[in-house]
């Protein structure tokens, strides 16, 4: 049977001035002993040189941190030492020369931390996007769910459903005790709808939420030679599209991650949309078409000698290039020059624009589609239990709908119990004859 | 006297004389030991079977041809159904009964039972042989040997009942406590609680002036417990309702401090659905009133049961606040109430069987596994009576699952949760509420009690007519089919999409009632009420009932993957201290039962699962 402790390298891949290496688990302050001679106080940092029996591996800064108050609620140590890569394969080798001691598998970190009740789903899952952050707003909003944004929202929804059930199951199984008095379904029903509302509004955002962790995707599309390539490589400032003057020289999508004020933007270079014979471009253009359909918005490039209209699907910003070349046009219409740099901040400032109504306050509580799909399924359940709930004849499948709702709320955390419930039927209550 | 068997069954109470029907029944050579032949079916608090969530576990005991539903249709005499105006899955029937007509029911099914002995007197000790339970001491001096032994001692266990400052050791008034079997239960080193219970006074009905007081009546047409009773026999009664007045709550309130259970003299953790006076008018100090239910004991017999005034206080505050209350002012008491505290032993010591972990064939049934309700005692001594006869026998098991009957219900919660105070049934606990209802008990049970050899041959035929005319009436429903224009020329307001519907399909509308269907169809006509309440409900949960069954699906291949004996929580790595001793303690049998342990987490989960499997690998591969 394994009583594994587990081991990794905490920090970035690749030679840098300070390296992590964490350990986690019963043998940890074993580990200690045998690398630096001695446990260090709980939270304090020392500076130890490191051994092995063929001698000293690196000088490092140690802290330990006893269970249950760590990152995985199990013993854990932490090494800084120097990043280089011969330090860091020489003492990973001299850890896993201890008994009972691995190299710990992708995740496994968190997912004891998750084991030992140190972290619920929605925590795990803002960690996860934490790591992940390329942008400012990313990083908030990540931030805010490993600390428990979210996981507090889902608390108190699930308190107020619990009040619901308690009030409709106070109907069903005390209704013949004389001391619990009716409860006008009215006031039930006024409760679920409150709840619903609340749902719902977090929900509002839920794009928002959803759309900042994944980035939003702007399609850029016009007819061939517009100067799509050419306005995507000056916004990503750097070659990525191939770029000539020859119509129909982009044959693929190619997507480029923008940040536009802490704003995660991914710009899709699309093949020029043109009646086309060759079946390569076509190709191009046919996905460049169901490619627009999902994004976000788009930006439609046109030269000032071309009239094309951009075709049905995403909001689109109109946008007239090689404006050094002609001058003149509509006023409602951006016109730019990436000779010149005419507009070129104009058009900045409608992106961003047009991205912040879409990212909204960066404040959203739902940012996966996880969690979405499951605050629906329940607000679908409260929904149908607000139906049952019209008089007293389907109260016990009102009761029903209310338990699948709370199965949903509890997903997103973890499970709801019959015990928590009559808990608070208690608390409210006077039963018994 | 005979002086070997192969169950021994202690206590003749309401666990007790189920358990000892069950394991006769099945043919078993079965004793049962109790200090009082004469008080075996009392009703030693209030004097009713049945109610919410009880009612089902009485229909769930009588479709395994238990005792209960018999005696209370003998004894019955006000049958009422909760929740009528409710859904059928939320309807409990409920029966008050008279004392001495239910207790002679029990006696009666009990004497003429095959394979049952008797013997009056006190069990003393447990003799093992290694870990195997094999004989019964008593207090006559004889041995009794046997292979399996049920103990069903209720509040006997320590017991000690509290009035005012006055204490008395006793399992129930007038009754000892069982000392000598709670010494010998004491070397197993069984993790043991404490928990308390009260009772009301009795009050002489001839005191009480009924005249101004409210009354509640039984149901028109009383409807048995039993599949097997035809008609109720007894004359029905109807029960007094009174109030508690500002006067009594100010007595009581003056006088806590007298009060056993406020001076602290108890420390075991009573009830929160079955508060004592005192404890009403102190959480609830803002109502200025609380009802009372005045039930008469019996048919000729004056004695009232109070219910709603479970008190510890003295006798002479007892006195003085009952007569404040309206329409007692001359009451003259019987016996005043009391608390009592007993011994109980935590139900995570047991297997689903009901059978100890730590000693073979030795099973454990009612009050002693920390429930409360002459119901929950009755399942519980059911299955424990069948699963030692099987035990007995060298047979499986017998375990009902959380899916198939709020008596699974209640045993899992019990071995997994274990209790913090006296277990009660509600609906609520069951998260198959739709499934398991009083009016399909044995629909989902008779043909698995048949299996199991406990259900007697008369029964066994009664259900097999029960199901074929059931079938044949629901068939009917599936065959009168219409077509929406049809049914719209009814008056029925449905889709106009073109599918037809069958009588059934059209029933599990709620708009659409059994009046509208038989005035399409007058051959439905007669279809037996009996079986139309059963066909309506069915229709009625049929939509929900794809989702539930679904539900079970999955928590049936929960419940498939069985974790070993074997399996040592303490060095899985990754499980913290406080999971992995709960594992220890419970030893679920099943990774749907380990997912039921408070705190337990889905990544635990996986971990056990995985383990599980490497160790079922390892054995196979050792075969």
């Amino acid at each position: 049977m394994s009583q594994d402790t587990i081991f990794a390298l905490a920090s970035g891949i690749g030679r840098s001035a300070v390296a992590i290496i964490r350990i986690s688990g019963s043998q940890t302050s074993h580990c200690l002993q045998r690398l630096i001679g001695s446990v260090p106080q709980p939270r304090q940092a020392v500076l130890k040189t490191l051994r092995s029996d063929d001698g000293p591996i690196d000088q490092a800064l140690v802290l330990f941190f006893p269970a249950p108050y760590s990152f995985t609620g199990e013993d854990v140590a932490e090494l800084q030492i120097h990043g280089s890569q011969a330090v860091i394969s020489r003492l990973l080798l001299e850890l896993g020369r201890f008994p009972h001691c691995r190299m710990a598998e992708a995740g496994e970190f968190s997912r004891r931390a998750l084991l030992n009740g140190k972290l619920d789903l929605s925590h795990i899952e803002g960690l996860i996007d934490l790591i992940e952050s390329e942008t400012e707003m990313q990083r908030k909003q990540a931030l805010r769910q490993m600390q428990g944004f979210l996981s507090g929202q889902v608390t108190q929804w699930r308190r107020n459903l619990l009040q619901a059930m308690a009030l409709v199951e106070s109907q069903i199984d005390f209704s013949d005790e004389g001391d619990v008095s009716s409860v006008d379904l009215e006031h039930i029903v006024d409760r679920i709808k409150a709840l619903i509302l609340s749902l719902q509004e977090a929900l509002a955002t839920s794009g928002e939420g959803i759309r900042l962790r994944e980035g939003l995707a702007v399609i850029v599309a016009g007819p061939p030679n517009a100067g799509k390539s050419s306005l995507v490589n000056f916004l990503a400032r750097k070659d990525v599209a191939i770029v000539s003057s020859f119509a129909g020289t982009t044959r693929d999508l190619i997507e480029v991650p923008l940040q536009l004020d802490g704003m995660p933007i991914t710009l899709i270079d699309s093949a020029g949309v043109r009646e086309s014979s060759d079946p390569v471009e076509q190709e191009g253009i046919k996905r460049a078409l169901a490619r627009a359909q999902q994004a976000d918005f788009g930006l439609w490039l046109t030269a000032p000698d071309q009239n094309d209209q951009p075709p049905p699907g995403p909001h689109w910003i109109l946008v007239k290039t090689k404006a050094d070349l002609f001058p003149s046009s509509p006023d409602d219409v951006l016109s730019i020059s990436l000779q010149n740099g005419l507009g070129l901040d104009l058009l900045l400032d409608r992106l961003k624009a047009e991205a912040r109504t879409r990212f909204g306050s960066g404040e959203a509580v739902v940012t996966r589609e996880r969690q979405r799909l499951a605050l629906e399924q329940a607000v679908q359940s409260l929904f149908r239990a607000l139906d049952r709930l019209k008089d007293g004849s389907t109260l016990e499948l009102a009761a029903e709908d209310l338990r699948l709702a709370g199965r949903d709320l509890g997903a997103v955390i973890g499970v709801v119990g019959v015990e928590a419930m009559l808990d608070h039927l208690f608390a409210e209550f006077c039963i018994g004859k | 006297m005979k002086r070997e068997f192969d169950v021994i069954v202690i206590g003749g109470g309401h666990a007790g004389t189920e358990a000892a029907a069950v394991s006769a029944r099945s043919g078993a050579q079965t004793l049962l030991i109790t200090q009082k032949l004469s008080t075996i079916g009392a009703m030693s608090c209030n004097p009713a079977i049945g109610g919410l969530g009880k009612g089902h576990l009485v229909r769930e005991i009588d479709a395994l041809d238990g005792l209960m539903g018999l005696a209370a249709d003998r004894g019955g005499i006000q049958f009422r159904v909760l929740n009528r105006r409710k859904g059928p899955a939320v309807r409990g029937p409920r029966a008050q009964a008279d004392r001495k007509l239910y207790a002679n029911a029990v006696q009666n099914l009990l004497f003429s039972t095959p394979n049952l002995s008797f013997y009056e007197g006190e069990a003393l000790e447990l003799q093992f042989n290694g870990r195997s339970v094999s004989a019964v001491s008593v207090s006559g001096g004889e041995l009794f040997k046997t292979r399996a032994v049920v103990i069903t001692t209720g509040t006997f266990l320590n017991g000690l009942i509290h009035r005012g400052d006055e204490r008395e050791e006793a399992g129930r008034v007038g009754d000892p406590p069982s000392k000598a079997l709670a010494r010998s239960l004491s070397q197993f080193g069984f993790s043991m609680g404490r928990l308390k219970t009260g009772t009301p006074a009795r009050l002489d009905g001839r005191s009480i002036n009924w005249s101004g007081l409210e009354s509640q009546a039984g149901d028109d047409q009383p409807e048995a417990f039993s599949m097997m009773t035809e008609r109720l026999e007894n004359p029905q009664i109807e029960c007094g309702i009174t109030y508690t007045t500002p006067e009594t709550h100010r007595i009581i309130r003056e006088n806590l401090h007298r009060s056993a259970m406020y001076s602290g003299q108890i420390e075991g953790r009573g009830p929160r659905y079955c508060p004592s006076v005192e404890d009403k008018i102190v959480r609830f100090a803002d109502r200025d009133r609380h009802q009372i239910f005045l039930e008469p004991e019996g048919l000729d017999d004056p004695t009232i049961y109070p219910n709603g005034l479970s008190t510890s206080l003295p006798a002479d505050v007892q006195t003085e606040f009952l007569r404040s209350i309206i329409g007692l002012e001359k009451v003259e008491i019987i016996r005043p109430g009391y608390a009592i505290e007993y011994d109980y032993i935590d139900p995570r010591e047991l297997k689903r069987s009901l059978e100890t972990k730590k000693c073979d064939g030795l099973f454990l049934a009612g009050q002693i596994n920390g429930t409360t309700g002459y119901e929950e005692a009755g399942a519980q001594g059911l299955m424990s009576g069948l699963n030692a006869a099987r035990y007995a026998g060298g047979q499986e098991a017998a375990i009902l699952d959380r899916s198939q009957a709020y008596i699974g219900v209640m045993i899992d919660d019990l071995v997994t949760q274990g209790v913090t105070e006296p277990y009660r049934m509600f609906t609520s606990r069951s998260e198959y509420r739709l499934s398991l209802r009083s009016d399909n008990a044995p629909d989902r049970l008779t043909a698995l009690g048949d299996l199991w050899g406990c259900v007697g041959s008369q029964r066994s035929q009664a259900f097999r007519k029960r199901m074929e005319r059931l079938d044949h009436y629901r068939h009917l429903l599936d065959q009168k089919t219409l077509t929406p224009n049809e049914a719209r020329d009814f008056g029925l307001n449905v889709n106009l999409d073109g599918v037809r519907r069958s009588a059934f399909t059209l029933l599990s509308h709620p708009d659409i009632g059994w009046e509208q269907i038989v005035a399409i169809w007058p051959e439905l006509n007669e279809t037996p009420a009996d079986l139309t309440d059963r066909l309506l409900s069915d229709a009625r949960y049929s939509v929900y009932m794809d989702r539930q069954e679904r539900d079970i699906a999955v928590f049936k291949a929960d419940e498939d993957l069985s974790l070993p004996d074997s399996l040592d929580y303490v060095s899985l790595s990754g499980l913290s201290a406080e999971l992995s001793g709960k594992l220890m303690l419970v030893r679920p049998a099943t990774i749907g039962h380990a997912s039921r342990i408070e705190g337990m987490t889905p990544a635990a989960l996986t971990l056990i699962a995985s383990q599980a499997k490497r160790l079922q690998h390892k054995s196979d591969r050792a075969a």
